[in-house]
Formats: structure tokens, sequence, C-alpha cells
């Protein structure tokens, strides 16, 4: 409540800006994203206060960000998108803006800028990749395991493939991306190497061979709160999810699970405008974008979930878990101590190679 | 009475002949009744029969988005025509040419990475091969910058590949077999159709394995609904009302709350689990994400569809004919086979091949207490559709299946007569 | 089998008949324990899925309201309300349709003389035969371009979804209905004919009272078959159509959180007022036709 006053007393501004421009926007709004504690932080941070300015507007969430891109080709065949904003990761953005999917933006006239007027696209930076992509988080994708179920704390990722040492059923993502990456290093593949090794059939084939490894003792997965559920059940001993999961599974519901940092895969993650929306949509979707990327707001939404905000001027905001009061530093994945190994995810070379890979390695799963 | 001759035609008050008048009234009846008909016989061709039939369309169009392949392509479909992949030698230069007016064209409207993934379909590669070709194609001069042979060749060498180029021949029509080949795990190379490596053939294996379990799902459901429906038909009516409570409860309770309920029992933490190392046990089940789950939990969820064609049919049994096989000497098995077995045949029919049409569609179960090697065809195709976006594939498997269920209802209709199917 | 023991039973079939008993008793756990059993879960203080310590020793500090609460939205989510607000949206529309449609054609069905009588039904129970996945995904193209027009789009919309539910309910009002007017007497509405009805008051006054239990019963299984889809409403609804099965299923997917036991807890409940009303109505139209109650 006392963070919501506090929101309401710094948009003043814009509640004036939105009741201006309120007559051309739709009252109704759809926001995809990735469920679990990763939406929740985001209806807190961004949905909830918006929601506050803008009384009557009827903000509807779809938790299909997993499968964006193929929904949206099918919205886009059937000439009806139903979906205003969509929240993917920077490869998916790649994709569906080469697809033409995605609207293109300009950061500095979309984005506000930041408190000490620095533009949008230099506060941004790095992160905006492409023409369509509007970054919101740094995350990644890592290990979690149960403290009471191993003999001792996993340390390397190769732990993983060793199933004598960690005997146990793990979970994966039911994608290649990642564990392709994992494999390929676990099978003596130097770092630099990874995605060149990749570009071949016999590289594929070498990673898939790593994974055959521990397929029998594998659950897949395929939406990200999976892992942190199948971890509390101790269905498994260890499993890979996103970062901010396995925070929100040890420190909100205090699960004997730890955290294995060792060659975390770094990646980016915001939203896409799909393309053709119409005016009033368009409008609505613009005015919350602009509300829900600036300095404070991405701040805000770290106080909820441990992502790095996208912004540099939002990192010095950050700081303690809006519930709990725990310091969430520690628990980024940019933090000295987790990031001894870490491994950068190359968007780029997944938005080329993905179609390919996923019909590789879903034949594979069958097998 | 009129004093017409024997031979003239019989006729109704109003003079009519009489057969006439009979076939008019006749006619009118059957109007009447299909009109009353039509208005429900319209809405569900529209609103289900054309939507099956659009599928069964999809299953071997040939289209990258909603346009057809011939149209994104017209240039290198006219000159490909001539080239023959069994030459060993790339096709010439003006299918290269053509290829770079068309991907050039397309890359326009963006639908460059719509005809890269048509064709990743067919050989995995395409995709990122027609995505990276699309913004340098585009910045040709396609006038006079030829031959376009080499400058393909200087983007990837995977555009001298002559499989892949055979892969573009034999899918340039408007229609194409390639999603039924896929959907058989067969594929089409530079030497004709063949299958795929035994290791590769995931399909067919998914398919054995759909029939498989709900056979064995259909022969447990009967071994538990047999027992049940005979002490049902067997006990006075108040007491046997009673106990159908006890089947027509689970049938009425939401498929959704029925999975959840064997979700939340089979886990390793689970009350099962739990109660059997309460038990003295020292190893846990493995009861969920795997085939045992799927058939515990389906067995239970088609229990009574088996249980009430076969109580009905039991209830038709005199049960003085088993006290006159016992009474003429029969032991009690010889009684039970040769005199009540035999006319509960029909109710066996009519259970068994209800559960089994409805077990070979199942989706929601499998999807949620199966895991990977518990899963059904109809997860297959909810993935190829909703996840990977193949439609032509769904559809081809879809069709496949439609098959398959047709043929047993329309087993299920000699046998039975669906104008007999009772609920509850 | 024999209902009863008679008393110069020997032992073997003394032995035979209790454990046919057991055996019919343990089929019957089978069938009602899973559903009864996440009643009381449902009641559990605690997110955990089976039964605390506390829970066991009948200690009510183990037992809240808590996730019936936050099925009500009491921690600030109301996506399981919105969930059933749609669902009680979609439901009633889709029934209606497949009752009235469903009504008349079943009238049609049921008269002395109709061409292609037994095509016609095979095809109106065809939607209860056919997977869901195949239909949905068919309904899936079909609805957003019907007939190649894509201005007259259905996906994602309230009114593809009730279209399509209606279309698998129909086979339950057809079923129930025809079972209703095959034991009605044809010479009522003749009498009523004769005596100067025209065919609407005919089948309002005379038709439509008797067989309204087997009308009833069928929306009843066609408002159950809406209520509890969800493949179709996947396929063919958007996020603004999600409904309550939608909202579980996303639930057991990703994070089987215990207000799903609440949930279900609801749904029995009604499932057991609907079961009871159709049992009702059953009997009702038995007596009524002069049968006993069977």
């Amino acid at each position: 409540m006392k963070l919501k006053t506090t929101l309401l007393a710094t948009g003043a501004t814009m509640v004036a800006a939105a009741a201006f421009a309120q007559d051309n926007m739709a009252d109704s709004m759809t926001v995809v994203s990735w469920g679990g504690a990763y939406q929740n932080s985001q209806v807190k941070a961004y949905i909830e206060p918006y929601v506050a300015n803008n009384p009557g507007l009827n903000v509807i969430t779809d938790e299909s960000s997993a499968e964006a891109v193929t929904k949206l080709r099918a919205m886009s065949e059937a000439g009806n998108i139903t979906w205003d904003l969509v929240d993917v990761t920077a490869a998916d953005g790649l994709r569906l803006c080469d697809e033409g999917l995605a609207m293109e933006i300009n950061p500095d006239e979309m984005l506000a800028a930041a408190p000490d007027g620095t533009p949008a696209s230099e506060d941004f930076g790095d992160t905006l990749i492409g023409d369509c992509f509007i970054p919101q988080i740094v995350f990644s994708t890592t290990f979690g395991y149960r403290t009471d179920l191993v003999s001792e704390a996993p340390t390397s990722v190769c732990d993983v493939f060793d199933t004598e040492k960690f005997p146990g059923k793990r979970s994966l993502e039911k994608r290649p991306i990642g564990n392709m990456e994992w494999a390929l290093i676990c099978d003596g593949v130097a770092i630099e190497d990874v995605y060149d090794t990749l570009e071949t059939p016999e590289g594929v084939a070498q990673a898939l061979a790593k994974l055959e490894t521990i397929k029998d003792d594998t659950i897949w997965w395929s939406a990200g709160a999976e892992t942190p559920q199948l971890l509390a059940d101790g269905e498994v001993v260890m499993g890979s999810t996103y970062n901010g999961r396995l925070f929100s599974a040890i420190v909100e519901q205090d699960q004997p699970i730890g955290m294995l940092w060792d060659w975390q895969m770094f990646d980016l993650d915001g939203w896409i405008i799909p393309a053709g929306l119409p005016e009033d949509r368009l409008a609505r979707v613009m005015d919350f974008v602009e509300f829900a990327t600036d300095t404070q707001r991405l701040a805000d939404q770290a106080a909820y979930i441990s992502y790095g905000p996208a912004r540099a001027s939002s990192a010095p905001l950050v700081g303690q878990h809006a519930e709990l009061g725990v310091d969430m530093k520690p628990h980024m994945p940019t933090d000295p101590a987790n990031s001894v190994n870490t491994f950068v995810f190359n968007f780029e070379w997944w938005a080329s190679y993905r179609d390919d890979l996923d019909a590789q390695f879903q034949a594979w799963l069958l097998q | 009475m009129s004093d017409a001759s024997l031979d003239a035609p019989v006729l109704s008050a109003d003079g009519k002949p009489l057969k006439q008048s009979l076939n008019q009234a006749l006619r009118k009846q059957k109007i009447r009744a299909l009109i009353l008909i039509a208005p429900l016989l319209v809405f569900v061709m529209v609103s289900f029969v054309a939507p099956i039939g659009s599928m069964l369309m999809r299953s071997v169009q040939n289209t990258a988005g909603v346009d057809y392949i011939p149209d994104l392509m017209p240039n290198v479909v006219a000159s490909i025509k001539d080239w023959d992949p069994r030459s060993g030698e790339t096709p010439p230069e003006e299918v290269y040419r053509g290829m770079a007016i068309d991907l050039a064209a397309a890359f326009e409207n963006r639908s460059h990475t719509q005809l890269g993934r048509r064709f990743n379909y067919e050989s995995p590669g395409f995709s990122s091969l027609f995505r990276s070709a699309g913004r340098p194609v585009s910045r040709w001069d396609l006038e006079n910058d030829g031959p376009f042979k080499e400058k393909f060749l200087d983007l990837n060498d995977d555009w001298g590949n002559i499989e892949y180029w055979a892969s573009i021949k034999a899918n340039s029509g408007y229609y194409t077999t390639s999603y039924f080949l896929a959907a058989f795990d067969a594929e089409r190379t530079s030497e004709g159709i063949r299958f795929k490596d035994p290791d590769q053939r995931i399909y067919q294996k998914l398919m054995l394995r759909t029939l498989g379990l709900s056979l064995l799902i259909t022969f447990c459901t009967l071994a538990l609904g047999y027992p049940v429906a005979w002490l049902l038909a067997d006990l006075p009516v108040r007491t046997s009302n009673l106990l159908l409570i006890l089947v027509l409860l689970p049938f009425w309770t939401s498929l959704l709350v029925r999975t959840s309920a064997w979700k939340i029992l089979l886990q390793d933490q689970g009350v099962i689990n739990n109660f059997w190392v309460w038990l003295g046990f020292a190893e846990r089940l493995p009861l969920i994400n795997n085939q045992t789950g799927v058939i515990i939990a389906m067995t239970h969820i088609l229990l009574p569809f088996m249980i009430l064609p076969l109580y009905s049919v039991m209830k038709t049994i005199p049960p003085s004919y088993l006290r006159a096989a016992k009474s003429l000497g029969a032991s009690n098995w010889t009684a039970f086979w040769r005199v009540y077995f035999p006319q509960t045949t029909a109710g066996i029919g009519a259970g068994a091949l209800l559960v089994f049409i409805l077990a070979v569609g199942y989706f929601i179960t499998p999807e949620l207490v199966g895991g990977a090697d518990g899963t059904f065809i109809s997860n297959r195709i909810y993935f190829q559709f909703a996840v990977s976006g193949n439609w032509g594939l769904a559809a081809a498997l879809g069709t496949l299946m439609l098959v398959v269920i047709l043929v047993l209802y329309y087993i299920y209709d000699k046998l039975v007569g669906v104008d007999n199917v009772k609920l509850g | 089998m024999a209902s009863r023991l008679p008393i110069y039973a020997t032992t073997g079939q003394r032995i035979w008949f209790y454990t046919f008993r057991l055996i019919c008793g343990l089929v019957f756990f089978y069938l009602i324990f899973p559903i009864l059993i996440i009643i009381p879960l449902s009641f559990n203080a605690e997110n955990f899925f089976t039964f605390t310590p506390e829970m066991l020793r009948l200690d009510p500090e183990g037992y809240s309201l808590k996730h019936y609460r936050d099925f009500m939205g009491a921690n600030g989510d109301y996506s399981w309300i919105q969930a059933l607000t749609n669902s009680l949206i979609i439901a009633p529309l889709a029934t209606l349709l497949a009752v009235t449609l469903g009504t008349l054609a079943a009238i049609g069905l049921t008269q002395p003389h109709v061409p292609f009588r037994k095509q016609i039904t095979a095809l109106l129970i065809s939607p209860m035969i056919v997977p869901l996945i195949i239909t949905s995904a068919g309904m899936f193209f079909f609805y957003s371009r019907p007939f190649g027009f894509s201005d007259l789009g259905l996906q994602g919309t309230y009114a593809g979804v009730v279209l399509a539910h209606a279309a698998l309910g129909i086979p339950f009002v057809i079923i129930t209905v025809t079972a209703t007017l095959s034991s009605f007497d044809n010479s009522l509405t003749r009498a009523a004919a004769n005596m100067g009805a025209n065919p609407v008051t005919t089948f309002f006054r005379v038709q439509m009272p008797l067989i309204l239990p087997g009308v009833i019963s069928g929306g009843l299984f066609a408002f159950i078959t809406s209520f509890d889809e969800v493949v179709v409403v996947l396929l063919v609804g958007s996020a603004g159509q999600k409904t309550l099965p939608w909202q579980m299923f996303i639930g057991l997917r990703e994070q089987i959180s215990p207000t799903i036991l609440a949930v279900a807890t609801i749904l029995v409940v009604i499932s057991i007022a609907l079961l009871t009303t159709v049992e009702l109505l059953r009997r009702r139209s038995e007596r009524m036709r002069g049968m006993t109650p069977g």
C-alpha cells in the first residue's frame, strides 16, 4: 500500500497526461508474459500502479510467452492480433522483428529519459537489440539443487551430467536453448568455440549425445515455474530455470534449495509490441510501455524478483525486497560472487538457428 | 361411397386418389422432419464439419503463411522443372537467378523467413539459410550482378547442397504429400521415397504407443468394471441405485479435477507414496511422469464408460438363467462362462469400443501426468500445432487419427447403434 | 452370483461371495477416493499437497480456508474470479444454443419418416467421438478465416468459443431428448391437433411439458461440457476468454498452487448438485410416463 502511494505521488504528472490522452486509448489491454513469480513481479511493479493511475482499464494477462513466436505467427496469419504487449527473450524479439511480426520502435521517442535527462537510447545502451525489442531485465538461466537431497553441494554445471555422484532426477528445459551449450561445455568444447561447433551437424550430434547420457534421468519443463515446483516437491534433485524463480523459491518460500551459478546463461528479456495494432490499442500500449520502462519502474521490479534492470540509471535504485526487506544485490546474476563463470547467451546466433535446432532437438526427445 | 368401378383408384375425402394423397402426406411429414432438423444440421456443418474439413485440407496444402509456394517463388518453380536431382549436379544458373529474384521479393514483405520455415520442415537447416540470405540478396542488383550461383555459394556452402534443391523441387506445387510422408516417418530423397532410420521413426512409435496403451487401459477398465457392473445388476434396485451414484459421480466430475487429483496423489511426495513409506517400504514408487501414471489415471477416468453399458446389458439378463444352469449340474465357473458371460458380450463390445475410442484421443491426462514416455499422439499434434507451429504436419497426423476413430465409430454404429448411446 | 448368501451355501461359496464383494468394494474405493481426498486437502493451512501432521492429528490449526480466500482474490490476484466469470458467460450461452437447436432436431429425428435418419444421427453425435484435439485444431484454422474471409474471424472471441462449445454439447442434447421422445405417445399431439390446437400451441402446451425433463438433462450435460472444456478454449479462445478450466490447466502445468484444490472442491460440489438434479429429473420423467422409477 505504501509503495502504491509513493508511486501515485511520483506518477502525478503522468496521471495528468493520461487523463488528457484517455479518450483515444483502448480500455482493455492484453499483456503476455511468463507466468509465476516473474509475471507477479510485473503485475506488482508495473500493472497495479498503472491501473491505479488509469481507473477503468481492464488488464488481461496471458502466460504464453514460451510459445509467443508461434502464437504471434498464427495470429498474424489469421489477421486477428489479440495481444497488445508481449514479454519475450532477446532471441525471440529478434526473430519476431525479422519476420515483421513485431513493431519497430524509436527508443528516444517512445521511452522515458532517465531522471537526469540521459536519453533512453543511451540509458539502455547495449541492451537495445534489433529494431523492435524494448529491454526490461538482465537474467540468467541457471541451476538450483535440493540441499537436503545431495550428499555434497554441486559446484560445477557438469555435475548435472554426473548421475553417479548426484543420483536422482534433474529437470531441463524442453527446448535446445542453454542445454546444447552446457552439454558441449561439459563435453570439453572450449567456451569460445561453442557456437561454431553447434553450427555443424557433428556439433549438434555431439551435444545431443552428451544429453543422451542423462536423458532417462531428466524431466523436461516448458514453463519457468516448473523447476521450482519440482524441487519443492522433491521430484528432482537439481534443475535449470531462470534465476529469479529460484530466488522466490529460496527466499520467499523458504525451500531447502541452493543456487549453482556455474556457467549461468546470461540473457536479456523485454517487451515487443505486435505489428499492426489498431490505433486505440496502440495508443494505450505505448502509454503503458513508457510508464513501465522508466527508471523507477524497472528498479521497482527488482524489489520483487532478482533480475537486473536493463537501464543503467535503475541500477543504483535497486535495494531491498519490497515485502521481506532482504538485500537484493547478492541474489542478482551480476553479483561478483555469482558471476565467476558466466556464459553470454548468443541470442543473435539463436535467432538464426532456433528453428533448425528445435526440429532436431524435438525429434531427439522422442527417440 | 362412390359407385365407381372396382379398378378405379380409391379416393380420399378431397377427391384425390388415396395413394397419391398418402404419398403427399408422407412427403409433407418428411419435409416437416427435415425442416426441424435443418437448423442444427446447418449449425453442425458450419461450426464442426467445415472446421474439420479445413484441417484435412491443411495436410496437403503447400503454403508458407497464407500464400502457396508457387505464388511466393514463381521464378524458382518455373526454372527448377527442367533440373534433375539425379544428375548429381547443382541446378543451373537460371534457378539461382530465380531464387535471387524471389528471395528479394519475399524479403520486401518479410516472408523469406516463412519460406525458410516451410522448407525447414523438410530438412532442418533451411530456416537459417533463408533467414541469413534475405538481407544480402535484397541488396543485389538483379539485372547486372550475375551469375548468382557463385554469389549464393559465397553466402553459404549449403546453397550448393543438392538435397536441399531436391527438396525445393519436390515441394514446388500447390499441393504436397510431404506432411503425410512425415507423419508416416518417411522422407523423400533424391533417390525417391524411403522410411527414415528405425531410431528416427517417432510417429510410428507414438501411434503404436497410443494404440497399445489405449488397449491396455480398455482391458483394465473391463477387468475392474465387469465385477462391479455384475454386482450392480444383481443387487436389489434400491441398493444398486445408491451404489450407482459412486459410478456416476466420477462421470460427472470435471476431467481436470480428476486429473489434478491423480497428479497430487501420485507424486513422489504425495499421499500414496507417503502411505507406502509409512507402511515401512524404503523406496518411493515412481508413479507419475511415466506410463504407470497415465494407466492409473485414465483407467479411473474411463471406468464409468465401461460400467454403464455393461450394467444396462446385465440388468436385462434374468437371474433365473444362472440358477437353471446350476440346478442342471453346471459348476459355478461353467454356469458363468457358458451361460452368463455370452449374454454380456454385447455390453463388453459397447463398453470396450467406447473406452478405446475415447482413450485414443486423450490429451489432457497424458499431458499432465505422462512425462516424456507417457504421451499420446494427441500431445504431439498439440505440440506441432501450438508450440512448433508446423500446422501441415499437425493436420496430417490429425487426419490419420481421425481415420482410425471414424473406422472405430463405424464399427460401434454397426454393433451398438449410435442411437442407442445412453448417458447415466 | 447372488445378491444374498443362501443359508445352505458351502464354505467355498462363502469365500467366493465375500471375495467378490471385497473386489467390488476396492473398485468403488478406487472410483471415489481420488475425488473425495481433495476435499480435506483443500482445507490445508499450508501450501502442501499432502496431509500435514497437524491435519492427521485433527488439530484445527492444520486446517484453514486460506485457499478459498485466494480463490476469491484475497491475495490481490483476481484471475480465478475473472476465469469463473468467463465460464459463467460462455457455458449458459453455449447451452442455450445447443438446447434450442438440439431439441428441435431431436423432435425432427423422432418423426415416423425421416430420410437418412441413421446418417444424420451419426453426424450429429460425432462431436462427442472425434478427439478434441482434432476438433479444436480444425476450429482454429476455420474460425480464423471462415470460408477464407479473415473479416469474419471468430478466433479469440466469445462468439467463437460459444459456437465451438455449443457444437460439443449438441450430442448430449440429442441423446437425452430423443431418449425421452422415443417413449412419447404421438397420439397426444394428434389429439391436440384434433381439438384445434395449432402446431405451435401443441408443442408448447402438450409436447414440451412431457419432454422437459429430457431437455433439462441434456442442457445440464451441455452446460457441464462447456464448463469443463479446456482443449478447445485453449486454441479457439484468447486470454480474454480465459475460463476456469484454462486457469486450472495453466496452474497444473506450471505451478500447482493449492488454490486448485479449492477450485476442484467447488467443482465437485457443483457436479454433485447437477448429478442429483439429473437423477431426480430422470425419475420424474419415468413417473410421468407411467413407469416405475428404475
